[in-house]
């Protein structure tokens, strides 16, 4: 029971920071803020619809499976978003605060 | 439920199909038919068919778009714009879908099990097979048993798509002097990377061989494992990557696998059955028909890995070579 309502409310919390993510992917202004977005979707969401998940199981070969994906992407999707954004950097993508200072040159 | 999730996902696969006909950036479009791949996927999972959504998202979401990465990266992201007149071709497609609606009204229900494709040899795969293979995953005995002869066709069908490549493009070079290149810079791609690819190689041989118990089976192993070089290759730059695995290694490969599924057929006819008859590879049916199964799985397996690799190096080698000069 105990289990039940935790598990509910780590999912749910999941499923919010999903939707905020995706708002946030859309609804951001630059590059990097919405890379910011989609990892909030990688990381947090994930780990917590799988810790939800994982106190819905009965705590053997499908608890330890689920916990496999979790390190997996704990690992992977933080790499991905450093990716997307150092490649951003690297092909001279600049940041809003950066694009702002560059104008201000130029008008003075 | 499963209803209104599967409306879901068949409407945001008719999205995406749409956005891929209007786009012309044509890396939007990869990156879009990678998200159809997936979507597919979970419509096959919420299906039940997890055997084929797995093949699905390995293959589809996962190899296909790094291979199509690699042709755009030969022949630039922008479509052509064309000057032909639309109306020709929309009347002939309207035509011959309105055929092909009319062909299905004509159809038996869509989804009812008493259908000709439920009932003709269905019921007796899944009547017999526990006793006449006993594998705890059917999709796999009929696929490697009861439909051996399908697969050594669809596994041929992978080797002749590496040699069309291999003839086309040919094969990269080895070269020791060009080891020092791949990403220098990036220091957490590489940790993560080092970090990462023994476990998607280990995985790749559990999908290999547990492919008799649960999802998996030869073409997704030969996928995943394909998918670890060509991480390595991302990473730590093509040389190295045919340094480690040689080009012509993996030609040998390509044709060692379809040999040995080939050859278990052959074998099969030495001792007096069937061609891929398994039940006389060993003294008792069943067991034989296990080991049958497993050695075809594995050359299923080698093949696909050598063929998808060898298709991803013939591309990445060609980009260098544009790049280089």
């Amino acid at each position: 029971m105990i289990l039940e309502t935790l598990s509910i409310i780590f999912l749910v919390l999941g499923a919010f920071f999903s939707i905020t993510g995706a708002i946030g992917l859309f609804r951001f202004p630059d590059f990097f803020t919405r890379v910011h977005a989609a990892s909030i979707t990688d990381s947090i969401a994930t780990l917590l619809i799988i810790i939800g998940l994982i106190l819905r199981t009965d705590f053997g070969l499908i608890a330890v499976k689920l916990l496999f994906i979790l390190i997996f992407l704990l690992l992977t999707s933080p790499t991905a978003s450093h990716a997307l954004a150092k490649s951003a950097r690297h092909g001279g993508l600049l940041t809003m605060a950066e694009t702002r200072d560059d104008k201000n040159k130029e008008a003075h | 439920m499963a209803v209104f999730i599967d409306l879901m996902l068949l409407g945001m696969l008719a999205i995406t199909a749409l956005r891929v006909i209007f786009l012309k950036d044509l890396f939007a479009v990869v990156m879009l038919f990678g998200i159809y791949s997936f979507l597919s996927a979970l419509i096959f999972v919420n299906l039940d068919a997890v055997d084929v959504a797995f093949t699905e998202a390995a293959v589809g979401a996962g190899i296909s778009t790094v291979l199509m990465l690699g042709t755009l990266a030969l022949t630039g992201r922008k479509e052509k714009t064309n000057n032909h007149k639309s109306w020709l071709p929309l009347l002939v497609v309207v035509a011959t879908g309105a055929a092909l609606i009319y062909g299905t009204l004509d159809m038996p229900p869509f989804g009812d099990p008493n259908n000709p494709a439920q009932q003709h040899v269905a019921p007796r795969y899944i009547q017999d097979s526990p006793q006449e293979v006993g594998l705890p995953n059917m999709v796999t005995s009929v696929l490697a048993s009861y439909r051996g002869f399908d697969t050594l066709g669809e596994t041929a069908v992978v080797f002749a798509a590496a040699i069309g490549v291999f003839s086309l493009l040919g094969l990269p070079k080895r070269d020791r002097a060009a080891i020092e290149s791949g990403l220098k810079s990036h220091l957490v791609l590489r940790v993560v990377a080092k970090l990462i690819i023994p476990l998607i190689l280990l995985f790749a041989l559990y999908v290999q061989f547990h492919g008799d118990y649960g999802p998996g089976g030869g073409f997704q192993a030969g996928v995943i494992a394909a998918a670890a070089i060509i991480l390595y290759a991302l990473v730590f730059g093509l040389p190295l990557a045919t340094h480690v695995l040689q080009p012509s290694l993996l030609k040998v490969l390509a044709a060692l696998g379809v040999l040995i599924y080939a050859g278990t057929g052959v074998v099969s006819l030495f001792l007096g059955g069937n061609f891929l008859d398994y039940n006389v590879l060993a003294s008792d049916p069943i067991a034989g028909q296990h080991l049958g199964i497993i050695i075809i799985e594995l050359g299923v397996g080698i093949t696909v890995f050598a063929a998808m690799l060898a298709i991803f190096y013939a591309f990445a080698g060609q980009a260098e070579r544009k790049n280089i000069p």
